[in-house]
C-alpha cells in the first residue's frame, strides 16, 4: 500500500468514527432536557460558524462580490424556498462581477 | 408534527439536488487540485468516495504537496472533522429509524450540508428520506471529483472561483428561513459566527476546532438563557 492510500484510510477512520458514534450513544435514548435543547441548537451555531467569518474568504480575489452574492442568497430565501436558485444565482453573481 | 408520509425517500432525493449542485462544482475544484499535486484518479476520485468531507481532503492534498508527514494529515483531519460529532449528535434525534442497521450507513454520509438541510427538515423523518438525501449528495461530490479530475482544466479559471460561493451560498439560503421562525435563530447564529471569528482571527485557533468550540460554547449559552422560555413551550 503507497503512503497516500494509507492516509485515505487513516483519515477516513478518523472522520467516520466521530460521524457514528452519536448514533449509538443517543438515538432513542431518553436525554437530559438541557442535553436535548443544546443539540437543538446545534444546527443554528453550526451554521453561524460555518458561514463567519469564511464566506468572506471564500472568493479572496472578489469579497464585494462575495458579499454582493450571499446578500442575493439570503434576500432571496428570505422570499422564496429554492436552494437551488439561491446557489446557482450565487455563482452566477460572482462570475458575472469577474467579467466586468 | 405535520403529516407523517412527508418526507419520503422521494423529498429526500430532492432534498438532495441542491446539494449535489453545490458538492459538483467544489468537488471539481478538488478532482484538479488534486491532479495538479500528483495524485492518480484511484487516489484523488478514491479520496471523496472514501472520506466524503471536502475541507479536509483539499486540506490533505495541500499537504501531501507540501510533503506532510501521514500521521500529521490523519491527525489534523480528526481536529478538522470532529465537528461532525457535534451534528450527528444532533441529528441523530430527529432521525426515526425504522431499521437501526442503517445507523452506520446514515452516519457515514453527515456532513455540513446534509445536517443543516436534515435538521431543517419539518416534521418527522426516517433513514429513508434521510438517506436519499445523503446519497443524492454524494453522488455530486463523487462525480464532480472524477470530472474535475479528467476535464478540469477545460474551465474557465474565473467559472472554477465563482463556484466556491456556492456553498456559502447554500448555508445562508438553509439558514434565513429558519430566522423567520424564530428570533433565536439569528442570534445563536451571529453569536456563533462572532465567537468563531474571535477565536479564529485573534486567537489564531485551528479552523476545526474553532467551529467546535464555537458550536458547543454557543449552544450552551443558549441552553442557559432560553431553557425557562423552552420549558415553558413543551
Amino acid at each position: 500500500m503507497n503512503s497516500t492510500v494509507m492516509i485515505i484510510l487513516g483519515m477516513m477512520i478518523v472522520t467516520y468514527i466521530p460521524r457514528i458514534l452519536p448514533f449509538y450513544m443517543m438515538t432513542g435514548k431518553k436525554l437530559p432536557q438541557k442535553i436535548k435543547i443544546f443539540l437543538e441548537f446545534v444546527p443554528y451555531t453550526a451554521l453561524g460558524a460555518l458561514i463567519i467569518p469564511g464566506a468572506l474568504n471564500a472568493v479572496p480575489e472578489a469579497p464585494f462580490a462575495s458579499v454582493l452574492a450571499l446578500s442575493f442568497a439570503g434576500i432571496y430565501s428570505y422570499f422564496k424556498n429554492n436552494l437551488i436558485v439561491a446557489v446557482v444565482g450565487s455563482i452566477f453573481i460572482v462570475y458575472l462581477l469577474f467579467l466586468i | 408534527m405535520t403529516s407523517p408520509n412527508r418526507n419520503t425517500p422521494k423529498n429526500g432525493i430532492k432534498m438532495g439536488i441542491p446539494l449535489f449542485l453545490s458538492y459538483f462544482p467544489v468537488a471539481i475544484a478538488f478532482g484538479i487540485l488534486s491532479k495538479n499535486t500528483g495524485l492518480n484518479i484511484y487516489e484523488t476520485v478514491g479520496f471523496s468516495v472514501i472520506v466524503f468531507a471536502g475541507a479536509s481532503q483539499f486540506m490533505a492534498v495541500s499537504m501531501i504537496a507540501s510533503g506532510s508527514m501521514g500521521l500529521e494529515i490523519i491527525i489534523a483531519t480528526l481536529f478538522l472533522n470532529f465537528r461532525h460529532f457535534l451534528m450527528s449528535s444532533s441529528i441523530s434525534q430527529r432521525i426515526d429509524f425504522e431499521n437501526p442497521i442503517m445507523k452506520p450507513i446514515v452516519g457515514f454520509f453527515i456532513t455540513d450540508e446534509t445536517f443543516s438541510v436534515a435538521s431543517f427538515t419539518r416534521g418527522e423523518f426516517t433513514e429513508k428520506y434521510m438517506l436519499a438525501m445523503e446519497v443524492t449528495a454524494y453522488l455530486g461530490w463523487v462525480t464532480g471529483t472524477g470530472i474535475g479530475f479528467i476535464l478540469g482544466s477545460i474551465l474557465p479559471m474565473l467559472l472554477q472561483k465563482s463556484m466556491a460561493i456556492g456553498l456559502y451560498a447554500l448555508f445562508v439560503a438553509l439558514l434565513i428561513p429558519e430566522i423567520k421562525k424564530t428570533n433565536k435563530a439569528l442570534v445563536l447564529a451571529l453569536a456563533s459566527g462572532v465567537t468563531n471569528t474571535i477565536l479564529v482571527k485573534f486567537l489564531d485557533l485551528q479552523q476545526g476546532w474553532s467551529i467546535v468550540v464555537s458550536i458547543v460554547l454557543i449552544s450552551s449559552l443558549g441552553v442557559l438563557i432560553y431553557e425557562k422560555e423552552e420549558r415553558f413551550y413543551e
